[in-house]
């Protein structure tokens, strides 16, 4: 038994990108103590990979625009299976969450009053999203952490110190939470995790603990997310007693890099289609026209003569099709490649260099203009770029109360962020990540703050039991290392990743995923005997080794939800159920795990409020709803 | 299209290690940082090294390729001769926690010590009002992705342990210059930078500049200005009569 460091916090907050940064910002701003976990050195959170902005609808550019209009658009883009009191907080609060960042120092683009700018994206009827060029996420996450200094600094001169004073608000950088602690009621009284850097061993006793842990995109072959995204925190809910919804649902983003090999899945932000890139298939072809689906037909335009004519006259014209939703364009290019009308390297092309001059593509996209001069020698001012569909988001996660972030089933533990599920429904729109992230972000932080103040000071306690378990666990990848049976964590995840990518992929089929089914509970047997070579320290085998467990119960939902789903609706395509179905959108699968096994039962949906059903024309609320739960006063006309 | 590489990676800790040589497969359109898993894939599977996003956007990979520091992940390799030796080591600038891992928390603990930015008083969330003109300048400081390549480079702390106490380095000069001409911060930042962050120990060599992978003309556009602002307070006669006038002993 080695040592083993402990920690007293009032809030743990786990994931130290836009969601956990906010929320760590809230729950001290409500007096507490509070750990941040990172899983990486502070400031390098996926949330940097963001490009194209946070929507919120503040009207800058088009005053026509406010939160209802930003509800409807959310849930349509999430086909109606959202949370939609979710929707509802999120729409509202999204631009006070926007303007906060700018006193906290960030500097967004303006309009020519001065204002914030806004851009057109895909599925959002006004230009809306705030932005800087094309990272906004970089400023996102490089404002929250240096707001998290600054409180660090406001904390120092309370005490007549000079500098920054962590013994409030605490990064702890390079440290990975392995298990959440309960006590015998069943509430939050802990985490155990172990740090990168010296492979010590770490306990936080803490009555609070918000997951914001991101997404579980490294399950995937061709995915944009970086190796953090293990869904470490959904695994961490559901090995809590906690449940997971809407886990079928996984984002492809239609454009990300196919070429050359080692980038491919890099995202390509959705930004060049708002500034005005089109997508072309080998014969040169605009072919989103022929992918408008019925529950868009008339939003879109049908030329593209009106398509080009709407960047410069949004009010008399239809979008173009480019910018429907991400799912539809997905499935469009993957269609499109499978009629073999793809590009040399297996995806299509997005245009943007004949359509707008070169110094606005530098000035208006310049890290793409860069990723793309660097990584595949391609100028993107000058010829197309080659992109196709590449995993990028979950919108499945964390069941949450809407208001709290409160996770179901296990009182201290909450959820925000890409992990909690719920708010994109089936499918999220762009840039609504960045705007979840900091309107429940802050929730959560409230929401444990509200927490933490009920138990009057008397915290959960943690077991030496516990501890040992946990550290057992940890470190089974040495003992077993030795083993004749040992398995390489690297090949592990090399067969993970393309399973899921082969067989839970865009299109879903009932054999292939009961295939991935099995497959994944062998690997399932083997994880446990993933060895690793060397010490301790900064052991990337040993970390993965501990990752793959997450990877695995993840990717057992996903595929045992997607299975179960018989419809196509948002980022779950069944090429055996290609219509969408009503009676499924008022249902949602949870997942729960009972030991080992994946669990996933129906439960109902709640209905939605009827003055937010007013929002929408009966018609198209009869596209998504079945017939019993359209609105009553008008059903007879 | 594929070939196999020699490569010569520094393993070690902080008591000590040395470069190992290994021959690697390279395919087609791979970067060093390719190159760098699959040898943790197949032949070291504890090689120590710091990723994300491995698109030039989180600053995480930062090594020394044949000397010279850069991003892993932007560095391909069709830039060297498929006969030539490539030598990857971990930034010298800093204590080596294992092989290509080094602690970094120098740069955190001067990120702490440069104050926050001030919100002008009276202006209330959603009341800013800038000119796209005036973001501009600092907008280019804020694409630093904080790789801290340019704080390895830097020769004041590159050879000078002793310089790192008194010397926050471009990153932070930088950061500086970036609130500093940030229209609504409300402090004054030209008297810090110069007495408590080191802004004299810069001689402008623009070696940060040349390393830095954003592109950001740190010298040009912050360092110099940001020099010539203090210079002028410092040395401009006005400015130094009214400060020995406000500071007479009423």
């Amino acid at each position: 038994m080695s040592e083993i460091e402990k920690h007293n916090y009032d809030v743990l907050v786990v994931g130290a990108g836009g969601a956990g940064l906010r929320a760590a910002i809230a729950a001290r701003q409500a007096g507490l103590r509070v750990a941040v976990i990172s899983k990486s050195l502070f400031g390098k959170a996926h949330t940097v990979m963001a490009e194209g902005g946070i929507a919120a609808s503040m009207g800058n550019v088009n005053p026509r625009d406010n939160w209802q209009v930003h509800f409807r658009d959310t849930m349509r883009g999430g086909k109606f299976l959202n949370n939609w009191r979710m929707a509802e907080l999120h729409a509202k609060e999204a631009p006070l969450r926007v303007w906060e960042l700018e006193t906290y120092g960030a500097l967004f683009d303006r309009t020519k009053d001065g204002k914030i700018s806004q851009r057109n994206f895909g599925g959002h009827e006004y230009p809306r999203l705030a932005h800087v060029g094309d990272r906004t996420g970089l400023e996102l996450i490089r404002t929250l952490q240096q707001k998290i200094v600054s409180l660090q600094q406001d904390d120092a001169r309370a005490i007549n110190h000079e500098g920054a004073d962590e013994g409030k608000m605490k990064v702890f950088a390079e440290c990975t939470i392995t298990e959440l602690l309960k006590d015998d009621s069943g509430r939050i009284s802990g985490a155990f995790g172990y740090y990168r850097e010296t492979g010590g061993l770490v306990l936080f006793r803490a009555p609070a603990v918000i997951l914001a842990t991101g997404g579980i995109g490294k399950s995937f072959k061709v995915t944009s997310n970086s190796w953090e995204y293990t869904g470490d925190g959904h695994a961490l809910a559901l090995r809590t007693g906690s449940a997971l919804l809407n886990m079928e649902f996984v984002q492809f983003h239609p454009t990300g890099m196919v070429w050359p090999p080692s980038v491919k899945g890099i995202l390509v932000t959705e930004s060049v289609r708002g500034d005005g890139g089109v997508l072309r298939n080998s014969e040169g072809k605009r072919f989103m026209f022929d992918y408008v689906p019925p529950v868009f037909r008339g939003q879109y335009a049908e030329t593209e003569e009106e398509g080009d004519r709407w960047y410069e006259d949004p009010d008399n014209n239809k979008r173009p099709p480019e910018l429907l939703p991400r799912d539809e364009v997905a499935r469009a290019i993957n269609s499109e490649v499978k009629a073999g009308r793809g590009s040399p390297h297996g995806g299509v092309f997005l245009d943007i260099a004949s359509r707008r001059p070169a110094d606005e593509i530098l000035r208006r996209l310049p890290s793409m203009y860069h990723q793309f001069k660097e990584l595949a020698d391609v100028d993107i001012t000058a010829e197309p770029m080659e992109v196709g569909p590449t995993c990028h988001y979950v919108m499945g996660g964390v069941e949450v109360d809407p208001d709290t972030a409160a996770a179901t089933g296990v009182p201290g533990l909450f959820a925000a962020g890409e992990v909690a599920g719920g708010m994109h429904g089936s499918n999220r729109l762009g840039g609504n990540s960045l705007s979840d992230l900091l309107v429940f972000g802050r929730r959560a932080g409230d929401g444990a703050a509200a927490y933490v103040a009920t138990l009057k000071g008397i915290y959960p306690a943690v077991t030496e039991g516990q501890l040992r378990e946990a550290e057992r666990t940890a470190l089974t990848p040495f003992d077993v290392a030795t083993s004749p049976e040992a398995e390489n964590p690297y090949a592990l995840h090399a067969e993970l990743q393309q399973t899921m990518n082969d067989l839970v992929g865009i299109i879903r089929k009932e054999e292939e995923m009961r295939e991935a089914i099995e497959k994944l509970e062998s690997l399932k047997e083997r994880t446990p005997r993933a060895g690793v070579e060397g010490g301790r320290r900064f052991n990337p085998g040993w970390h993965l080794a501990l990752d793959l467990r997450n990877m695995l119960v993840v990717s057992l939902t996903v595929a045992k939800a997607a299975l179960l789903r018989q419809e196509s609706r948002g980022g779950h395509t069944r090429d055996d159920f290609p219509k969408m179905e009503p009676e499924w959108r008022a249902k949602n699968l949870i997942c729960t795990t009972d030991g080992d096994e994946v669990i996933v039962v129906e439960q109902p949906m709640i209905p939605m409020r009827e003055d937010l059903l007013e929002l929408f024309d009966r018609d198209e609320l009869a596209k998504y709803l079945t017939d019993a739960e359209l609105p009553q006063e008008v059903q007879s006309s | 299209m594929s070939y196999d590489a020699q490569f010569r990676v520094w393993r070690g800790d902080d008591e000590g290690g040395d470069l190992v040589d290994y021959t690697v497969e390279v395919n087609e359109g791979e970067v060093v940082l390719d190159i760098i898993h699959r040898l943790q894939a197949t032949q070291a599977g504890d090689l120590a090294v710091r990723w994300n996003c491995k698109a030039g956007k989180c600053g995480s990979c930062s090594a020394e390729i044949n000397g010279r520091p850069r991003l892993m992940c932007m560095t391909r390799m069709s830039t060297f001769a498929e006969n030539e030796t490539i030598t990857v080591t971990p930034l010298r600038a800093f204590p080596v926690m294992k092989d290509l891992v080094t602690d970094v928390s120098f740069n955190y603990k001067k990120a702490q010590q440069v104050p926050a930015f001030a919100p002008p008083p009276g202006l209330e969330p959603g009341e800013y009002r800038l000119a796209q003109i005036d973001v501009e300048r600092p907008q280019e400081f804020r694409k630093c992705i904080e790789c801290f390549l340019c704080q390895d480079v830097c020769h004041v702390v590159r050879d000078h342990e002793e310089n790192k106490e008194s010397f926050s380095g471009p990153r932070f000069l930088m950061r500086i210059a970036e609130l500093d001409m940030h229209p609504l911060d409300a402090l004054d930042r030209q008297h810090t930078a110069q007495e408590e962050h080191g802004l004299g120990m810069c001689n402008i060599t623009k070696c940060c500049t040349e390393v830095c992978p954003e592109h950001i003309k740190i010298t040009d556009n912050a360092l110099i200005p940001l020099k010539e602002r203090v210079v002028d307070r410092k040395y401009d006669p006005v400015v130094w009569l009214g400060n020995k006038i406000r500071r007479r002993p009423s």
